[in-house]
């Protein structure tokens, strides 16, 4: 599904700031992967390049997306083609209801797509049932974009959005930070409802707390734009026990960075 | 191109009313003195009274110097190269009784301007007055109107066959001698609108203004007179477009209203004035004076404006509410853009006890513009109970415009209340990168959010307008994105 070859980026301000380093990945179809690092280790990064941020630069490689290069398509054109990102701090719209907002992005990805597009009664009903899923209130669709909400009501929202647009390849950039137990398993559970066999979720954390609750088939450790390391879980289970140092000294014993 | 050029490029939406209208006009020389002032009496055939109201206000003017508070820096007009007076030939010197008398030309201009004048194609439930340069060239569903006993007509009409009621309230809001541009207008003023509202009367349909500015030489100098009686309500929208000059023009207009106990009047303006190009060439100098008067107890008095267009926007459209418990609202949204300048806000006098406002201002500053709210809550001694709630957000898009909020809070009643808030937010890469995630493109997402942003607004606005003004901010920001 997704393949990111050798990617190297910088910012498109100031090229010397080179933030990914050569990153290689690859995600399939109905798998669910987790990246972790320490801070400005380029995981969030990653994943605002593959939705097409217009911040960064991409200087050396290339990033597949069902065996075709997306690097010169708009973030609205990626968008169109099935790659969400839940963003790590939701931006707030005033005036614009979440309702407006999603029918608005709905149908546009559904015309891109060929699927029908849905009235508002009929998109109503589908954004009503995307809810329960989240444990939300019907209130919510009515409410203007983030305005207001709290953080946790903000990274939930991210996941409502996930859920009534149906994208085929999620980045979740630390949609679990700042969240309380409760929250946490909510947001985890809507990951598990919405991962399945044609679609693929990347979780971008600092925790291994959110992969008590949802399983993933692969963990990678990012440090210092590039993957230093991919396992399963058990990898985040030693990063939890033992931090990233070990990592950074197999790193640097190699030469390759620092 | 980045997106901070592409968001300048969109609002930078070209200007889609600037052709110009080839009619013959009258010969009418420039300059201003007491024989011009006599000239444009005489061609509107108008009774001494009105010729003596223009020459006292020109006594004022001549007295008086053009204010430089506002926070606007422009060449100052030369009021001797300015054509006071524009009128179009007509086949036998008099207003068009029917549209078969109309200049066809000109009706084709209001129907590329969106507004067809003739019966087949009129606007349904929306009464239309047609001002082209200085007359009045129509006036729809007049006959309907006056069926309710309302009086819909243009000003120099209203002069003619209602002069008891025009003379009992021009010049009773806004003063002759209220200030410079006032003062002008009252001496050179041309036409404009005149509405009157019966007792116990509900106008059965909106009533409209087009203002045209067609003619190089001339400024706009328009009247307009709303009164409404007891009980009675009335709904009424100005719009307003200009062709592309290299050269400013001047539009210096009045607005009285009146509002007598228990009356409403919602007064709206879609106004987008040519701006002038994006050096700053040309564009229309809009100094205009707006003042409601909720002259009777319970009356309410309400502004809604849609500022886009002008090079120099310098408007204040006030409410004095001398009735008790008298309302009054000010909701607006201001939109400068390339090089304009805009010193727009309010004043809301309260005069009688629990006499209550609202202030509700957007301004969204684009390009290099620069974009002011000045708004004055001033609240009597004797206005116990007085309330004002006010709200001023900024929007900026781009690096190099401006935003600034004046306010001034003047209350001399110790039981009044008055609440003011203020916020500047900027459209961020990052909340356009956020909504084109979610799979909308540029265009779409800047549309979203300045929508979002003046919703409060524009909602105020009547049904049948509210799509018209949705689009105006879409053109106003619609263009090549990169």
């Amino acid at each position: 599904m997704l393949e990111i070859k050798d990617l190297h980026v910088c910012v498109e301000e100031d090229p010397s700031e080179k933030i990914l380093k050569g990153v290689n990945l690859t995600i399939n179809e109905g798998e669910i992967h987790a990246i972790m690092g320490p801070n400005g280790s380029g995981k969030s990064t990653l994943s605002k390049v593959v939705a097409g941020h217009e911040a960064y630069e991409v200087t050396q490689g290339d990033i597949l997306y069902n065996g075709e290069s997306i690097l010169d398509l708009e973030a609205d054109e990626r968008a169109h083609l099935g790659i969400f990102l839940a963003f790590q701090y939701p931006v707030e719209v005033p005036g614009v209801t979440n309702k407006n907002l999603l029918r608005q992005a709905y149908n546009t990805i559904a015309e891109e797509q060929g699927r029908e597009e849905l009235d508002p009664l009929q998109f109503e009903d589908h954004a009503r049932e995307q809810l329960k899923l989240v444990d939300m209130k019907e209130e919510f669709l009515e409410r203007s974009v983030n305005a207001g909400f709290s953080g946790g009501e903000k990274k939930r929202n991210e996941i409502f959005q996930m859920a009534v647009l149906q994208p085929k390849l999620s980045f979740l950039d630390e949609t679990d930070s700042g969240l309380d137990i409760d929250a946490l398993k909510i947001v985890a559970n809507g990951i598990n409802e919405l991962s399945g066999e044609d679609n693929a979720v990347v979780l971008v954390t600092h925790y291994q707390r959110i992969l008590d609750y949802v399983q993933p088939d692969h963990v990678h450790v990012m440090i210092d734009g590039k993957i230093a390391k991919s396992g399963d879980k058990d990898l985040a289970i030693k990063l939890e026990e033992q931090g990233y140092d070990w990592l950074t000294d197999t790193v640097s014993v190699n030469g390759e960075q620092q | 191109m980045s997106e901070t050029e592409a968001l300048e490029s969109m609002v930078g939406g070209e200007y889609k009313y600037g052709f110009t209208t080839d009619v013959e006009y009258e010969d009418f020389p420039k300059g201003i003195n007491e024989d011009i002032i006599r000239e444009i009496s005489r061609r509107k055939d108008e009774p001494e009274w009105v010729l003596e109201f223009r020459l006292e206000a020109f006594e004022k003017w001549k007295q008086m110097e053009e204010p430089d508070w506002p926070n606007v820096e422009y060449e100052k007009p030369d009021f001797e190269n300015i054509q006071y007076y524009s009128s179009t030939k007509k086949k036998d010197g008099k207003k068009a009784e029917s549209l078969d008398d109309v200049d066809p030309q000109i009706l084709e201009t209001y129907e590329k301007l969106g507004i067809p004048l003739q019966e087949q194609k009129q606007l349904q439930g929306i009464a239309v007055d047609a001002v082209f340069d200085s007359e009045s060239i129509f006036t729809t569903f007049k006959e309907k109107l006056a069926e309710a006993g309302v009086i819909f007509c243009s000003i120099s009409e209203a002069i003619q066959d209602h002069p008891e009621i025009v003379k009992e309230y021009l010049g009773s809001v806004v003063p002759k001698g209220d200030n410079f541009y006032a003062a002008l207008n009252s001496a050179v003023f041309s036409d404009g609108s005149f509405v009157y509202v019966p007792e116990d009367t509900v106008c059965p349909m909106e009533l409209s203004t087009y203002f045209r500015i067609n003619n190089m030489q001339s400024g706009q100098f328009e009247r307009t007179l709303i009164i409404c009686e007891d009980n009675s309500h009335v709904s009424y929208l100005e719009g307003c477009t200009a062709p592309q000059y290299q050269e400013n023009q001047l539009h210096a207009a009045v607005v009285e209203l009146v509002a007598l106990e228990d009356a409403e009047i919602k007064y709206s303006t879609i106004q987008n004035w040519y701006s002038g190009d994006e050096k700053g060439q040309g564009g229309i100098f809009n100094f205009v004076t707006k003042r409601g008067h909720c002259r009777g107890d319970n009356s309410k008095i309400s502004w809604t404006q849609v500022e886009t267009g002008s090079a120099i926007t310098w408007k204040y459209p006030s409410v004095i509410m001398q009735g008790d418990n008298s309302v009054g609202e000010f909701y607006s949204v201001a939109v400068t853009n390339q090089r304009q300048q805009a010193d727009t806000g309010t004043k809301m006098i309260h005069v009688g006890k629990n006499t209550k406002s609202t202030i509700i201002s957007k301004g969204i500053s684009a390009g290099e513009s620069n974009n002011s709210y000045r708004g004055l809550v001033k609240i009597s001694p004797r206005a116990d109970g007085a309330q004002n709630y006010s709200v001023c957000d900024s929007m900026l898009i781009g690096q190099t415009c401006g935003a600034h909020t004046f306010p001034y809070i003047e209350s001399a009643n110790p039981t009044a209340k008055v609440e003011h808030e203020a916020s500047t937010s900027r459209v961020g890469e990052e909340q356009i990168f956020y909504l084109q995630q979610r799979g909308m493109d540029e265009d779409d997402a800047i549309s979203l959010i300045v929508n979002g942003f003046a919703k409060e607004v524009l909602q105020e606005l009547p049904m049948e307008f509210a799509v018209e003004a949705d689009k105006l901010l879409g053109i106003k920001l619609e263009g090549s994105v990169g």
